[in-house]
């Protein structure tokens, strides 16, 4: 059955002059995952807080399982589980305890509480730590204490706001295997994430977002193929080289080239021949690349063809703490 | 497509009882950091009886003479009150701090009573007030302290700060929730607590202050209250402090506590 779990139909939300959405339209399908890729600042934090039933929309709706998360948020909330962008766990109490407050708080039986929590402490590998205050806790074990709270419910439906932000290689592989384990398991999966391999990799369908409106949308393999098979990248000496090379290869016609710096990409559907083409002509220029690689595309070229800037560099930019209790996208 | 359905578990309780029940894990949370960071605890016993060790040899000497009872027992019902202003400031850092580390944000995805997390709070301060009004007078009797009328009325004047003491507890959960960061929350709740405190008949009779002053000083609601206490407790004209004081409490809790909730509405 491949029904919609979440809908969103035209949201929009405005902080004072900034537009954090502008019209936002997505479907996940039931048991899949749905990755809102973008940068910091694109609106994907506040499309979850809107599908959370934290803010309400200024337009637009959406559903959750079929309830409006405005009219009927009280039914949504039952049937959501939510690991925010911070660590929202309680320092001062400990990892076992933060379970056990968010198992009252979702009304849970005591007993079920127990093992519940118990059987998540296992799962995220915190047991060794579990009766220790949660602020002698790593950054990467309070992020994994985070996700098992918002699992604490056994909620349908699952929202991680950038689940993996400041984890480990080793950390995020293991939460990625969790989030599979839980999908398999027919949970429907909602994550944000600034990082492109991690829609790649766990994504069933990405949307890209920029400036609150989802500029495009597919499965990974559909968004890669808007720009062909292949990408060709290579690298000139410097700046006025590969300024030429720019204009001589444009001349070349089928191919469009994207130079940044001294770097230039060449997506193309037929990668070989590509190759030679943009070999020769360069070769007749006098033009010798320094570096070449020819490459599968990554969700990062979809995002410099798509919005014009790099998905991580803007990342690396705006990476500071947002600003708290008032205005964050 | 049984994955959509809600776990049967969860959806056990009434909407009264599930608010009775949420209030109470809160109130279960805010105790834990009570005992988890002793500090707090600390700050809010160390300061009253500081200020009674203070004020009963400091200033004894001075202000006890233009009373008819010992300065230590007027002080006294003063240091109740006072402390339980002082104690209520935490609870603006406290929310604060849970904003900023949005805490709040996920308790407001949860499928929780919406008016728990406040009164929770709330109610976990109520606990700490009762063990700080226990310690406090264990010190005055210590220092001198006597009771001059019967332990009802000596009861009823503790009810009497535990009340103030809760509606100061909204008051200042909306300034913690309405500035959002816990050193703001501090710095917000000084100018608010200080004319309070000592533009009052706390420490010293406001018959001493100039004119100007003393129609504020006498009528505020922590100078009311104090001095429902001290009649309370020392004896003198009982009901109509009383009564102002619980006038006051009434119409501090209309106000505030709505005004909180809706804050925390509205705060992400």
């Amino acid at each position: 059955m491949s029904e919609s779990a979440i809908i969103a139909e035209g949201l929009e939300k405005r902080f004072g002059d900034v537009e954090a959405l502008a019209g936002v339209d997505f479907q996940v399908r039931a048991g899949s995952v749905f990755g809102l890729l973008g940068p910091n600042g694109a609106g994907k934090t506040t499309a979850v807080r809107i599908l959370t039933t934290i803010l309400e929309p200024d337009a637009g709706r959406a559903t959750v399982l079929g309830h409006d998360v405005v009219a009927e948020a009280e039914r949504v909330r039952l049937r959501i589980g939510l690991a925010g962008q911070s660590a929202t766990v309680d320092p001062n109490l400990t990892g076992r305890e933060n379970l056990r407050l968010v198992g009252r708080l979702v009304r849970l039986d005591r007993p079920t509480i127990a093992t519940r929590a118990a059987e998540l402490l296992e799962r995220f590998d915190l047991a060794d730590a579990a009766d220790r205050p949660v602020k002698t806790y790593s950054g990467g074990m309070r992020r994994r204490l985070d996700v098992a709270a918002s699992l604490v419910g056994r909620p349908p439906v699952l929202f991680l706001d950038e689940p993996t932000t400041g984890l480990d290689l080793r950390s995020r592989e293991a939460l990625w295997d969790t989030i599979r384990a839980l999908v398999a398991e027919g949970t429907t999966v909602l994550l944000t994430t600034q990082y492109l391999e991690e829609a790649d990799r766990l994504a069933d369908r990405v949307a890209v977002v920029d400036n609150g409106r989802v500029i495009a949308e597919g499965t990974p393999p559909e968004l890669k193929a808007q720009l062909g098979n292949t990408v060709i990248e290579f690298g000139m000496g410097d700046e006025s080289d590969a300024s030429r090379a720019e204009t001589v290869l444009a001349r070349l016609g089928g191919i469009s080239p994207e130079r940044e710096g001294t770097t230039i990409r060449v997506p193309s559907g037929d990668g070989p021949r590509a190759l030679m083409g943009v070999l020769r002509e360069l070769d007749m220029e006098q033009l010798f690349p320094a570096t070449l690689a020819v490459r599968e595309p990554s969700l990062d070229d979809v995002f410099l063809r798509l919005t014009g800037h790099h998905a991580e560099a803007a990342v690396e930019e705006e990476a500071e703490p947002a600003p708290v209790g008032g205005v964050r996208r | 497509m049984s994955a959509i359905a809600i776990p049967a578990e969860r959806q056990g309780l009434g909407r009264l009882s599930g608010a009775v029940s949420d209030t109470l894990a809160m109130t279960w949370r805010g105790l834990l950091t009570y005992i988890r960071v002793p500090q707090l605890l600390v700050f809010s016993t160390v300061q009253p009886v500081l200020f009674v060790l203070l004020f009963r040899y400091v200033f004894g000497g001075v202000v006890g003479n233009d009373l008819s009872v010992p300065y230590v027992d007027f002080l006294l019902p003063g240091v109740f009150v006072q402390m339980t202003v002082f104690g209520a400031m935490a609870t603006a850092v406290g929310l604060a701090t849970d904003l900023k580390s949005g805490l709040l944000e996920r308790f407001r995805s949860l499928p929780m009573a919406r008016s728990a997390v406040l009164a929770g709070r709330t109610s976990a301060d109520l606990f700490r007030n009762v063990f700080v009004i226990v310690l406090v007078m264990l010190v005055g009797f210590a220092v001198g302290f006597r009771v001059h009328t019967n332990v009802f009325a000596v009861l009823a004047g503790i009810g009497i700060v535990l009340l103030f003491a809760y509606s100061m507890s909204w008051t200042f959960a909306g300034v913690g929730l309405a500035v959002g960061d816990p050193e703001t929350a501090q710095a917000a709740a000084f100018p608010i607590v200080f004319p309070l405190i000592f533009a009052s008949s706390l420490f010293i009779p406001v018959a001493s202050m100039p004119t100007w002053l003393q129609g504020f000083a006498e009528h505020q609601p922590v100078s009311v209250t104090a001095s429902a206490v001290r009649a309370l407790m020392i004896g003198g004209e009982t009901a109509t402090y009383v009564v102002q004081s619980l006038a006051w409490i009434v119409a501090i809790i209309a106000v505030a506590a709505p005004l909180a909730v809706r804050k925390y509405r509205r705060t992400i």
